[in-house]
């Protein structure tokens, strides 16, 4: 019910009446025209009261608030989209067996309630010890909090968040001690949890990675610390070594693995020619010199310490063994191929960094 | 983050309902005008927003402490205010030597201010001072804005769209007429706008409208446009953006020409003569047992013509 007047008001007439009078008469007249304008529109009669139906509204004015956005799928509606899984509608009411009666499918008063047990089966492997109700419990309230995270989550990718995950994720400005953590981190993920990983230059080793130290506990069962104790004043009293047997193990497992790679770095570089007479393998004590004394090898062979000259020495081939296998091209007839390599190449000297291959003849 | 981001649950229905009315929809809620004293307010002024108070009365929030703020300087304050008492309308009244007697009509979209006018009372008449008729609370007035400036002027235009915003009341399908009790007009003349209300009094007239008499009934202003904080375009055009579902369906297969005649077009299928039903007649009727034969010889029927 708004009516725009656009006529200018006399400006004289205002002057020359008195101001209120000229007022209310332009606003009579106004309100005459607009209320015959309604007065034209359909009536009705509703509770012996003539109403008369308005139209829509013509003046366009501001919303309060955005319109509303359809709320994002969640994580499983996307899912459920993608593999075609469409909710099936379920009664409220199922038939309880135990009660001869229907009741509601899930809530309060459900059918097959298994909260109101008071009689629960221990399992064959479970601890006999366990309170099954507190576990029974204790597993609701898991279910429910995995819920209410999905819900976070949920609104957190809706509102483009990120999603805190687990381990090390990027954020937007890391800190100076977050970008060393993740260093370290992203250093030990390799196959071999970063045992050949090389240090950059001025790269600190990470602090405070190792296990902290962890205190017994000052007072409760002191049994353990009696046994411990005495296992300590036992070692110190025994004349025996102690013999670590994993220290020990890996220690052999160690020395094998050296063997065979060295084995396996000395026979690919050796001619099946230079092979039979070349390799030796000499064990400690006298081997050196019995190496040395043979004039055979002295020249051709070059000796390798590993670990010292304790553990064990090896005989490998120097440079010059292997030599054989490879062709010098000056030397041989110059092939076809050779003379073909050659070619683009002056080509490539004068065109620059085109590519030989695609030029011209 | 707060409640209304849906990252905290409700925990009663009581609180959900809250936060239900309190949400975005489709078809809103009817505005709230909260209204509110500055630092500093004349008797006027305090007068003059009680009257528009009384005239707004059941969608509209009084504050009754002063709030420090100008809202033409920081409207952060506002902005909180408007979301706390979910208003969309403000009016803030202040008075100083710089600008006295000052009224600030604003409204806002989604929470943040749209548009503010500064108007500054010249005279003031209020609803005590008239005290010869009155009209019901809440009635919906009749609105009417005279003066060519409300149509040509930019910053009158947008005047006019805050002050029709401000005092139309909820929006209604049918009106009562014999309800039909209040007039606001609005006059712009010489630079300065008349706010005028009046209690319309319905005689008969011989004819089927009544004829109107107008009663004055306060407040009355005589108002001069200051300060204005204009929305710009973009952000009008987003606040004036209508939702898909809200705008009518387009129908289809019907024009009108240039004389507003109606035109529609149709589609007919071809009628299949064989099903059409004729004089029904005892010795044709169809029995239960027959249905079978009835549809053999269709089939036969077809082949033949078929071949």
């Amino acid at each position: 019910m708004l009516a725009l007047d656009k006529n200018p008001p006399s400006i004289r007439e205002f002057r020359e009446n008195k101001k209120d009078e000229f007022l209310r008469s332009l606003a009579r007249d106004n309100a005459q025209l607009l209320l015959n304008e309604i007065w034209k529109l359909p009536t009705e009669r509703v509770d012996e009261v003539i109403v008369a139906k308005l139209p829509e509204p013509t003046t366009r004015l501001p919303r309060e608030k955005p319109p509303p956005k359809p709320r994002p799928p969640t994580k499983w509606e996307e899912f459920a989209k993608l593999k075609g899984i469409q909710k099936k509608k379920k009664t409220n009411l199922m038939w309880d067996d135990v009660h001869k009666e229907w009741k509601r499918r899930w809530g309060y008063k459900r059918a097959k309630d298994d909260t109101k047990e008071w009689l629960l089966e221990v399992p064959e492997t479970a601890d006999p010890n366990e309170d099954q109700f507190a576990k029974r419990n204790k597993a609701k309230k898991e279910r429910v909090a995995k819920n209410e995270l999905n819900r976070l989550r949920n609104i957190a990718r809706a509102q483009k968040i990120k999603v805190p995950g687990i381990g090390l994720a990027p954020t937007g400005q890391q800190s100076k001690s977050e970008l060393e953590k993740a260093v370290h981190v992203a250093k030990l993920s390799t196959a071999s949890v970063g045992k050949f990983q090389d240090r950059l230059p001025k790269e600190k080793a990470p602090r405070n990675t190792g296990k902290k130290r962890k205190f017994q506990p000052l007072i409760g069962d002191f049994s353990t610390e009696k046994q411990k104790q005495l296992d300590i004043l036992k070692i110190m009293d025994g004349k025996k070594p102690r013999l670590d047997i994993n220290k020990a193990v890996n220690k052999q497992m160690r020395e094998e693995d050296m063997e065979s790679d060295s084995k396996k770095k000395a026979l690919p570089a050796v001619s099946s020619r230079a092979k039979t007479r070349a390799i030796l393998h000499l064990w400690a004590g006298g081997a050196l010199r019995k190496a040395r004394s043979s004039g055979l090898l002295a020249g051709t062979q070059r000796l390798r310490s590993q670990r010292g000259g304790e553990e064990g020495l090896f005989l490998a081939l120097g440079p010059g063994a292997s030599l054989p296998l490879v062709r010098d091209p000056a030397h041989g007839s110059p092939s076809l191929l050779h003379r073909i390599l050659s070619k683009p190449r002056r080509t490539c000297q004068c065109q620059g960094a085109t590519n030989g291959a695609f030029q011209p003849d | 983050m707060t409640q209304r981001d849906g990252i905290v649950k409700p925990k009663t229905k009581r609180s959900k309902r809250f936060l239900q009315s309190r949400e975005a929809k489709l078809i809103e809620n009817v505005k709230n005008a909260m209204i509110m004293k500055g630092g500093n307010t004349s008797e006027t002024v305090t007068q003059a927003l009680k009257d528009i108070y009384a005239l707004k009365k059941p969608n509209a929030v009084m504050y009754k402490k002063k709030n420090i703020t100008r809202p033409f300087e920081d409207q952060t304050s506002l902005e909180f205010f408007s979301k706390k008492s979910d208003c969309s309308l403000f009016l803030f009244g202040s008075h100083n030597k710089k600008r006295p007697n000052n009224l600030v009509f604003g409204r806002m979209f989604d929470f943040h201010v749209l548009d503010m006018i500064e108007l500054g009372i010249e005279k003031f008449a209020s609803l005590q001072e008239i005290k010869k008729s009155t009209c019901p609370e809440g009635t919906k007035p009749l609105l009417v804005f005279a003066g060519e400036a409300f149509d040509t002027d930019n910053e009158y235009k947008r005047l006019r769209s805050v002050l029709t915003d401000f005092f139309r009341g909820p929006n209604v399908t049918s009106v009562r007429l014999a309800g039909l009790e209040h007039l606001l007009h609005f006059t712009a003349l010489e630079g300065k706008i008349y706010m005028r209300s009046y209690k319309v009094l319905l005689k008969k007239s011989g004819c089927r409208t009544p004829r109107i008499e107008l009663e004055e009934m306060g407040p009355s202003f005589d108002f001069t446009l200051r300060r204005t904080h204009l929305a710009s375009d973009d952000l009008c055009k987003a606040a004036h953006r209508q939702p898909k579902a809200l705008k009518p369906k387009k129908k289809k297969n019907i024009s009108h020409d240039a004389f507003g005649t109606k035109l529609g077009r149709l589609h007919m299928q071809k009628q299949n003569l064989a099903k059409l039903q004729t004089r029904k007649m005892k010795g044709l009727r169809k029995r239960k047992g027959d249905i079978v034969e009835g549809e053999e010889e269709a089939s036969l029927k077809k082949t033949k013509t078929d071949e």
